[in-house]
C-alpha cells in the first residue's frame, strides 16, 4: 500500500505541475468567470437602455394658492411613496391648456381650475395612471388645506420582527439544499469530465509503456485522478475566493439574510467540500477508465456527451429527494454512489444529524476503491492486453 | 573503469565532441567518508556513485531474469508460446528474432507491464517484477517522454519513478545532462529537441537511477550508425559497472558483437538458448580450396558435396576434419595453393534458426 501511494504520488506530483504551472492553466482559471463577465456586462448595458420610464410631467396652470398646495402635497407623498411613484408637476403660468400640448410639449397633461374645481386636459402620450396620481395630489391637498394648523404629525411605526415559522425554516432550507446540489453539480460538469481525456497523452506519446513498467497500474490511475482532483480544488479555491468576494461587495447583507443549514455554516461548508471530493473521485474514475480505453480525440469528444447525460441524470436523481429527505427517493439516491454526494449534501441542509454523513463517506470509499480497481483492470485487459495472472485481490493482498 | 563508461555515456549524445579523459581538470569532492574524483564532466563521478550502488547491492539472487514456459495470448492466436530464459547477473542477453516474433511482448511480461497466461517469470527472484522496478531501468522500443516536460524533469521524474526522490532525481540528471553535453538544453521542453537528444534524454532516464538491470527493447533502432556504436559502448560500460543488461534485437550484428547468451525467438517460440559460440556451432564450417592442378584422380577424394570451378572448390567441413582430405589432396598431386576454412556467422545461425531471412541491410550497414 505505502508502495502504491508513493507512486502515485509521483504521478499526481507531475501531472498536477505539469498543469498548473503552464501558461493555458490561465485559461482554465478564467474560463468559468468568462459567463459572470458577460453577464454583468450584458445586464449593465441592459439596464442603462431599458431603465424605468420617464415620469410625466403635468403643467400646473392654477391659481398661485392651488398650485403651492400641489407642490406641497407631491413633496409630502414623494417622501412616503419615492419620487418615482408620481408626476412631475410644473408651475406654468399664463396660457390655456391646448397652447400647452401644443407641438413638441415637454407636458404630459395640464391641470387648470383650483383645488376646489380642477380640469385636466390630456395628451395622447400621458400614461393611464396620470388621472390617478393627479386625483391622489389634490385629494391630499384639499386635506391638508381643510385641516389647516391642526393636521396630525407624521406618523412613526415602531418595528417589531417574529422569527420565521418552522414552515418558512424548511422553505428556505429545501432552496439551500438545491442551491448546494446545483452549485456541486455545476463544479462536477465542470470538471470531472476532464479525466475523459487524462490517458490521451500518456498512450499518444507512448509513456503509458514506462509508466506501466515502473509502477502498478492501479498508482498510474490513482495518481492521475489525484493529480486531476488537486488541479480541480485549485480552480476551485480561486473561483471560491473570488465568487465570495464578488458577491460580498455587490451584497453585503445576502449572507446575513440566508437561511442556516441544519448542520451549521462550518460543517456544510466542509461537507460541500468532502461531497465534492467524493463526488469528483467517484465519477473520474468512472470516467478515467472509459476515457484510457479511448485511442483518439475524437473518440474523447464521443464520449463526452454521453458523460454529460449521465451527470444530468444523476442530479436529477437527486434533486428528486430534495423535498422530501425522509423518502425512498432521498434514501435511494443516498445509498447509489453516484448520486450519493448530491444527495447528501441536500441532506446536510435540511436534517442537522452528522452521522449518515460518515456512514456515507466510508460507503463512497468503498465504492471509490471499487470504480478505480475496475477501471484498472478494464486499462489491464482491454488496452494492455493483460489478462489472466494476477487477480485484484491476490494483488491487494501483496500491496 | 569510470573513463570507459564517460566514453561511453558521452557517446550517445548527438554532436558531442571527443570525449574528456580522466586527466582533464579534475578535482575532489568528499562524500560520506569517501573520495569520489570528479570531472569536469561530472558523469564521471555518478559513474563511480553508480558503481558502489550496485555494489552495495551484493547479496542477491545471482539469476537477474528467469522465466518458464510464458505464453501469451491475443485474441486466441499464441504470440508468446512457451519462451523460458535464464539471464545470469551481470551478463549481456541478446533476445533475437524477426518483427513480429514476440520479442516485445515477451519482454513487457519479463517487467510485468503484463502478465502472461501461463508460465512464471522472475527478476532478482521477486516473483512480481513490479516489486524490483527500483533495480530495473526500462527502455521500451517505442520512446515516450511528455513533451513540455524539460529534460532535467523528465529525467528526475524518470527515476522518481523508480525510487529516487524528486531532488536527488533532478540533481542526478543535472549531472548526466552536463556529462552527456545536454547541460545547454537542460531546462528547455523535450519538444524543443533534436530527435537525438530526446532519445539520449529517454536513456539517461533509465540510467538515472543505477539499476541493476537494463532491460532494452530495440534499443539501437532510430539510431545512426555512430550513435549505435555508441549505445554498444554504454551497455558494455554498464556490465562493466555491475549491471545485466537484457535487450531485444532484430539485427544480428549487434547481438554477436555484444551477447554473452542470446535466446532466439521465432514465431513466439524460442529456437535456440546458449553463447553466441553454440549458436554458430550449430552450423558445420565451410571450406575453400584453391589447386594448383584443374584436374585428376585427387577430385575422387573431395567431399561429395564439393561445387567449383576453375581450380576454386567448395565443401562443407567433414566431421573427420580437414586433414584426411588434405592428405588424399596432397597424395594425389592436386597442389594446395590456398585454403580456408570459414566459420558461420551469427546471421547464418539465425537464418537456419528462424528459418527466414532479416533484412540483410541492417547487418550490411553495420558490417560496414
Amino acid at each position: 500500500m505505502r508502495r502504491l501511494i508513493a507512486s502515485a504520488w509521483v504521478i499526481a506530483r507531475r501531472d498536477y505541475t505539469a498543469t498548473v504551472f503552464s501558461r493555458i492553466f490561465l485559461l482554465f482559471l478564467l474560463g468559468p468567470l468568462f459567463p459572470i463577465l458577460f453577464g454583468i456586462v450584458f445586464g449593465a448595458i441592459g439596464s442603462n437602455s431599458e431603465g424605468p420610464p420617464p415620469r410625466p410631467v403635468v403643467a400646473v396652470a392654477t391659481d398661485p394658492a392651488s398650485t403651492g398646495a400641489l407642490l406641497a402635497a407631491r413633496a409630502k407623498l414623494a417622501s412616503r411613496l419615492g419620487d418615482d411613484a408620481l408626476p412631475d408637476l410644473v408651475a406654468a403660468s399664463g396660457g390655456d391648456a391646448p397652447r400647452l400640448l401644443h407641438g413638441r410639449s415637454p407636458y404630459a397633461a395640464v391641470l387648470t381650475g383650483s383645488l376646489a374645481d380642477p380640469h385636466i386636459t390630456l395628451s395622447g402620450r400621458a400614461p393611464g395612471s396620470t388621472v390617478d396620481d393627479l386625483s391622489l395630489l389634490l385629494d391630499t391637498a384639499r386635506a391638508t388645506a381643510a385641516l389647516g394648523p391642526s393636521a396630525p404629525p407624521p406618523v412613526v411605526l415602531p418595528e417589531r420582527r417574529v422569527a420565521a415559522s418552522p414552515a418558512d425554516e424548511t422553505h428556505d432550507r429545501v432552496a439551500l439544499a438545491r442551491a448546494g446540489q446545483t452549485v456541486l453539480f455545476f463544479l462536477i460538469v465542470l470538471l470531472a469530465g476532464m479525466s475523459l481525456s487524462t490517458f490521451i497523452e500518456e498512450k499518444s506519446n507512448k509513456v503509458i509503456e514506462v509508466l506501466a513498467a515502473a509502477v502498478p497500474v492501479d498508482a498510474i490511475f490513482l495518481g492521475k485522478l489525484a493529480g486531476m482532483l488537486a488541479i480541480s480544488l485549485t480552480g476551485v479555491a480561486v473561483w471560491g475566493v473570488m465568487g465570495v468576494g464578488v458577491v460580498l461587495t455587490l451584497f453585503p447583507t445576502l449572507f446575513a439574510h440566508a437561511a442556516v443549514p441544519a448542520v451549521g455554516w462550518p460543517a456544510f461548508v466542509a461537507l460541500v467540500l468532502l461531497y465534492f471530493v467524493a463526488s469528483y473521485l467517484l465519477l473520474g474514475a468512472v470516467f478515467l477508465g472509459l476515457g484510457s480505453q479511448a485511442g483518439s480525440p475524437r473518440e474523447i469528444q464521443v464520449l463526452a456527451m454521453p458523460a454529460t447525460m449521465i451527470q444530468l441524470l444523476l442530479f436529477g436523481f437527486a434533486s428528486a429527494g430534495v423535498a422530501h429527505p425522509e423518502g425512498w427517493v432521498a434514501k435511494a439516491a443516498a445509498i447509489f454512489p453516484w448520486s450519493s454526494p448530491l444527495a447528501m449534501l441536500a441532506r446536510a441542509a435540511e436534517r442537522p444529524a452528522l452521522w449518515p454523513h460518515l456512514l456515507v463517506l466510508g460507503w463512497q470509499i468503498v465504492w471509490l476503491v471499487l470504480a478505480l480497481r475496475a477501471a484498472a483492470g478494464l486499462f489491464r485487459r482491454a488496452v494492455l492486453k493483460s489478462g489472466g495472472g494476477r487477480r485484484w485481490w491476490r494483488s491487494a493482498a501483496r500491496a | 573503469m569510470p573513463s570507459v563508461l564517460l566514453q561511453t555515456a558521452l557517446c550517445v549524445a548527438e554532436g558531442w565532441e571527443q570525449p574528456l579523459s580522466l586527466e582533464q581538470g579534475g578535482w575532489h569532492r568528499g562524500e560520506k567518508g569517501r573520495k569520489n574524483v570528479w570531472n569536469r564532466n561530472s558523469l564521471l563521478a555518478f559513474a563511480i556513485d553508480g558503481a558502489a550502488g550496485r555494489e552495495r547491492d551484493t547479496g542477491m539472487s545471482d539469476i537477474a531474469v528467469e522465466a518458464h514456459g510464458l505464453v501469451k495470448l491475443f485474441e486466441g492466436a499464441r504470440a508468446v508460446d512457451g519462451v523460458s530464459l535464464s539471464v545470469p547477473t551481470g551478463s549481456i542477453h541478446g533476445v533475437l528474432g524477426p518483427n513480429g516474433a514476440g520479442k516485445t511482448t515477451t519482454l513487457r511480461m519479463l517487467l510485468g507491464i503484463i502478465d502472461p497466461d501461463e508460465g512464471w517469470r522472475a527478476l532478482f527472484g521477486e516473483r512480481d517484477p513490479l516489486r524490483a522496478a527500483s533495480l530495473i531501468g526500462y527502455l521500451p522500443e517505442e520512446r515516450g517522454l511528455y513533451p513540455s516536460m524539460t529534460p532535467r524533469d523528465a529525467i528526475g521524474f524518470l527515476g522518481a519513478l523508480r525510487g529516487l526522490s524528486q531532488a536527488e532525481g533532478r540533481r542526478r540528471a543535472m549531472e548526466l545532462l552536463e556529462g552527456a553535453g545536454l547541460g545547454e538544453v537542460a531546462m528547455r521542453p523535450i519538444r524543443t529537441l533534436s530527435k537525438g537528444q530526446a532519445q539520449t534524454v529517454q536513456l539517461l532516464g533509465t540510467i538515472v537511477h543505477k539499476p541493476r538491470l537494463l532491460v532494452l527493447d530495440e534499443p539501437f533502432s532510430g539510431l545512426d550508425a555512430i550513435n549505435q556504436q555508441r549505445l554498444e559502448g554504454l551497455i558494455r560500460a554498464e556490465v562493466a559497472e555491475g549491471a545485466t543488461v537484457l535487450f531485444s534485437t532484430h539485427v544480428i550484428a549487434h547481438a554477436e558483437r555484444l551477447c554473452e547468451r542470446i535466446t532466439v525467438i521465432a514465431r513466439g517460440g524460442v529456437r535456440f538458448d546458449g553463447s553466441v559460440a553454440e549458436a554458430r556451432d550449430r552450423l558445420p564450417s565451410r571450406v575453400q580450396l584453391r589447386t594448383r592442378r584443374d584436374d585428376g584422380p585427387w577430385r575422387a577424394s573431395l567431399p561429395a558435396d564439393t561445387t567449383g570451378r576453375d581450380r576454386e572448390w567448395r565443401f562443407t567441413l567433414p566431421l573427420t576434419g580437414i586433414e584426411p582430405v588434405l592428405e588424399a589432396l596432397i597424395a594425389g598431386g592436386a597442389g594446395i595453393e590456398a585454403l580456408q576454412i570459414e566459420r558461420p556467422s551469427l546471421h547464418e545461425a539465425f537464418v537456419d534458426l528462424v528459418g527466414e531471412p532479416v533484412d540483410p541491410s541492417d547487418d550490411e550497414e553495420l558490417a560496414a
